[in-house]
């Protein structure tokens, strides 16, 4: 019976995805007379992942199916999955995007997400899969007070999964309404309705093979499109040597290095200008900035709830070290292929073109996809940017799956068996109490993700990073490490750290202070008036009629700027502070994780050595003993 | 969760288990210290040492794009070392002192 209302459900939303051209808007990077060809590419991968949901339907009987896949993933394929889970859409589209268009920075910014797995692989996978069971508050809770502990990981898990959850529901409507030019808000319902698809009908056994998909798709579309670009411009030094006589490379860093600092490229030759794409300083100007990003990542990776949950859906210690292996071999070579998917999209599209398309440079991508299969006219061209695409669909779909499984295990788990119900409940219960957890947080993810259209989430991801590193990070590890470690240091570590990272953030430059605003939209108005008043002397005595066109057009311009300006500050009404009532940040920094992770871990130390918990210490032999030998995991994923 | 019969607080004090971990952390938390340094000097060197990052090595490849390709490797050197030195030796001897205490707790039952 559930298997068929599953496989009526995945008809319904395939469907209303195919059905959606009808009301899809002119616009997008797909050629309307090849729409059909997207849709055809789109409609065979949705339709693998239903195919394989519908099959693992049937598998989903206790709650350790739903949450773990039963323990039954094999190393190599829960690698798969962990690369599938952590190759957002941000990362494989926005990484590319970074170096198509500030080159070397957008490098340097790819090492540290797989720097961030060493951690994974040293001191949190095995520990934490012969520890846990079904969620990070597991591993808080074995040695702790059960229900205080579980309250704060839960929390923090939703906090960092509704942070995550928004910047993929808004990025992915963005990027299908960009790619392909269907409405926003379908993208986000269609986005939302396949993902409770998948987790609802088929838990983590359809999500890890929808991940899995993803990752072999995404691995095959990035080593095509290398070939092709290495084919054209050459392999590593012959590749680079082109990057650096490019025109257009050599003009963009021209067009950079001036915006910084009029006049400061005068004196170079154009191979010097090209040269300079491969140094770094064109994106990041803060090192300060940079290195608290690092650290959020190096350390925020560990503690990702949908990330630390893929450890608990494979038999032994030993395969979680076997998936992160394969993970960070996957995730690795993806990065490192990455920058020749940036350069080439450098080279053969160009950064005007890229940032047209997508001002963040996220079509980089798809669109040298689409070029180096002929270009926007040609069949083979618009099938591989579909392609591109499909795999980019695919990407959101997956992660979100993930996030929704995450938070809805904190939520079924932790907060309605383990607190509400005390520990007891049937499997039956369990599971249901599972698929209610995930529809509620799968309509809220569509209802935030509607609700924060055109609102920019770039620093979410970032955020839900600084949370992590800030919070989860230090509790996971001190617990599993430091003896004296305890009730007190965890709740208060967690709400220190989240807190702090959260609040730091409100404080920081990254959020809309009303006074800056109206300075910045005042100084453009003054420029653009000056311009007009320009234009209209000049209009006055000029008596060329093509002049004067010209003149006229510039003026509508402008007077078009001026309003758009006008509409900003209206918009602001009288407000002078921003969220939390500051009118200039408190902070230079826009990264908070240098200040919040060392409060983090600091308030965990404090926390345990001022509330002393006996149950805490007696259990330590026993929690050391098991992280180290595995002993009783076993039984933990068997039933 | 609880398997039953093992006494937890003599398996904390065995001599073998206590050799074990303190091998194990002296190594893990080693590599994780070296790798967090290493990290952070490609951050830190562009940033403080645009000169040395500029200088090209050979062609148009400078110190730069070398050092952010080692990153790579070296990650993947340390996952390597990791799990080699897991393999031969953490888990043998983790899976012999699991098998004693399972012994242990089966007699005592």
């Amino acid at each position: 019976m559930k298997k068929l209302q599953g496989g009526a459900f995945a008809l319904a939303v395939s469907t209303a995805l195919l059905a959606s051209p009808a009301l899809a808007q002119s616009s997008g990077v797909v050629a309307p007379q090849y729409r059909w060809l997207t849709f055809l590419v789109f409609a065979a991968i949705i339709g693998l992942t239903m195919f394989v949901t519908y099959r693992a339907a049937s598998k989903v009987k206790s709650a350790s199916d739903f949450y773990t896949a039963g323990g039954g993933i094999s190393g190599v394929q829960n690698g798969w999955a962990i690369a599938g889970d952590y190759l957002s859409a941000a990362s494989f589209l926005g990484i590319a995007g970074l170096i198509s268009i500030y080159g070397y920075d957008g490098f340097m910014y790819s090492v540290g997400w797989l720097v961030a797995y060493i951690t994974v692989l040293l001191v949190i996978a095995e520990p934490c899969r012969n520890i846990g069971k079904y969620t990070l508050a597991d591993i808080l809770a074995y040695r702790n007070n059960p229900k205080a502990t579980r309250i704060v990981g839960a929390i923090s898990v939703i906090v960092v999964s509704t942070f995550y959850l928004t910047a993929q529901m808004v990025g992915g409507g963005v990027l299908v309404k960009t790619l392909i030019g269907i409405d926003y808000k379908i993208s986000v319902i269609t986005v939302g309705m396949l993902m409770l698809a998948y987790v609802i009908f088929g838990g983590m056994v359809a999500t890890t093979y929808v991940q899995i998909i993803k990752a072999i798709l995404l691995v095959i579309a990035s080593i095509v499109l290398v070939l092709l670009v290495w084919s054209q411009y050459g392999f590593f030094g012959g590749f680079l040597q082109n990057a650096v006589n490019d025109g257009g490379i050599q003009e963009r860093v021209r067009q950079l290095l001036e915006a910084k600092q009029a006049g400061s490229t005068a004196g170079m030759s154009p191979t010097e200008l090209g040269q300079r794409f491969l140094e770094p300083g064109l994106y990041f100007t803060s090192p300060l900035d940079q290195i608290s990003l690092g650290l959020a990542l190096v350390f925020g990776t560990a503690g990702l709830p949908h990330i630390l949950m893929r450890f608990f859906t494979v038999p032994s210690a030993k395969e979680a070290r076997v998936s992160v292996i394969w993970a960070m071999a996957i995730i690795g070579g993806f990065y490192v292929l990455t920058l020749f998917l940036g350069l080439g999209a450098a080279m053969k599209v160009g950064a005007p073109n890229i940032l047209l398309a997508d001002r963040g440079g996220n079509m980089a991508a798809p669109i040298l996809a689409q070029y180096l299969g002929g270009g926007a006219d040609s069949m083979l061209g618009n099938f591989m940017l579909a392609f591109v695409a499909a795999v980019a669909f695919a990407t959101i779909v997956a992660v979100v799956a993930g996030l929704v499984l995450a938070s809805a295990s904190a939520i079924a788990h932790d907060l309605y068996v383990g607190v509400i119900r005390g520990g007891s409940a049937t499997a039956g219960e369990q599971v249901k109490a599972a698929r209610i957890a995930s529809l509620v947080v799968g309509a809220m993810a569509i209802v935030i993700g509607i609700a924060a259209e055109g609102q920019n989430v770039a620093h979410l991801v970032a955020l839900a990073f600084a949370v992590a590193a800030s919070a989860n990070f230090p509790c996971i590890l001190l617990t599993l490490f430091w003896k004296r470690c305890n009730t007190g240091g965890i709740v208060l570590g967690m709400i220190v750290g989240t807190l702090s990272a959260i609040l730091l953030v409100l404080a920081s430059p990254n959020t809309q202070y009303p006074n800056q605003i109206r300075a910045a939209a005042n100084g453009i108005i003054a420029t653009q008036q000056a311009n007009v008043a320009t234009l209209n002397a000049e209009l006055a005595t000029s008596t060329d009629a093509a002049r004067q066109e010209a003149i006229r057009q510039a003026v509508a311009g402008a007077e078009a700027t001026i309003a758009t300006q006008q509409a900003r500050i209206a918009a602001l009404g009288d407000r002078t502070t921003n969220l939390i009532g500051l009118t200039e940040p408190l902070l230079p920094l826009r990264n908070p994780g240098i200040i919040s992770i060392p409060l983090g871990f600091l308030s965990v130390i404090l926390g345990s050595l001022l509330w002393r918990d006996r149950r805490s210490e007696e259990l330590w032999d026993e929690v050391y003993v098991r992280q180290n030998t595995g002993l009783g995991a076993a039984a933990a994923s068997q039933h | 969760m609880t398997t039953p019969n093992i006494d937890w607080a003599r398996a904390g004090q065995d001599p073998r288990f206590l050799e074990l971990v303190a091998k194990k952390r002296k190594f893990l938390f080693s590599l994780m210290a070296f790798s967090v340094v290493f990290y952070f000097l490609l951050p830190l060197g562009a940033a403080y040492a645009p000169g040395l990052w500029a200088t090209k090595i050979f062609g148009v490849v400078n110190f730069g794009l070398l050092f952010a390709i080692s990153q790579f490797v070296v990650a993947w050197s340390i996952a390597f070392i990791y799990t080699r030195r897991a393999n031969r030796e953490f888990d043998a001897a983790s899976e012999a002192l699991k098998r004693d205490l399972l012994a242990q707790a089966a007699q005592r039952a």
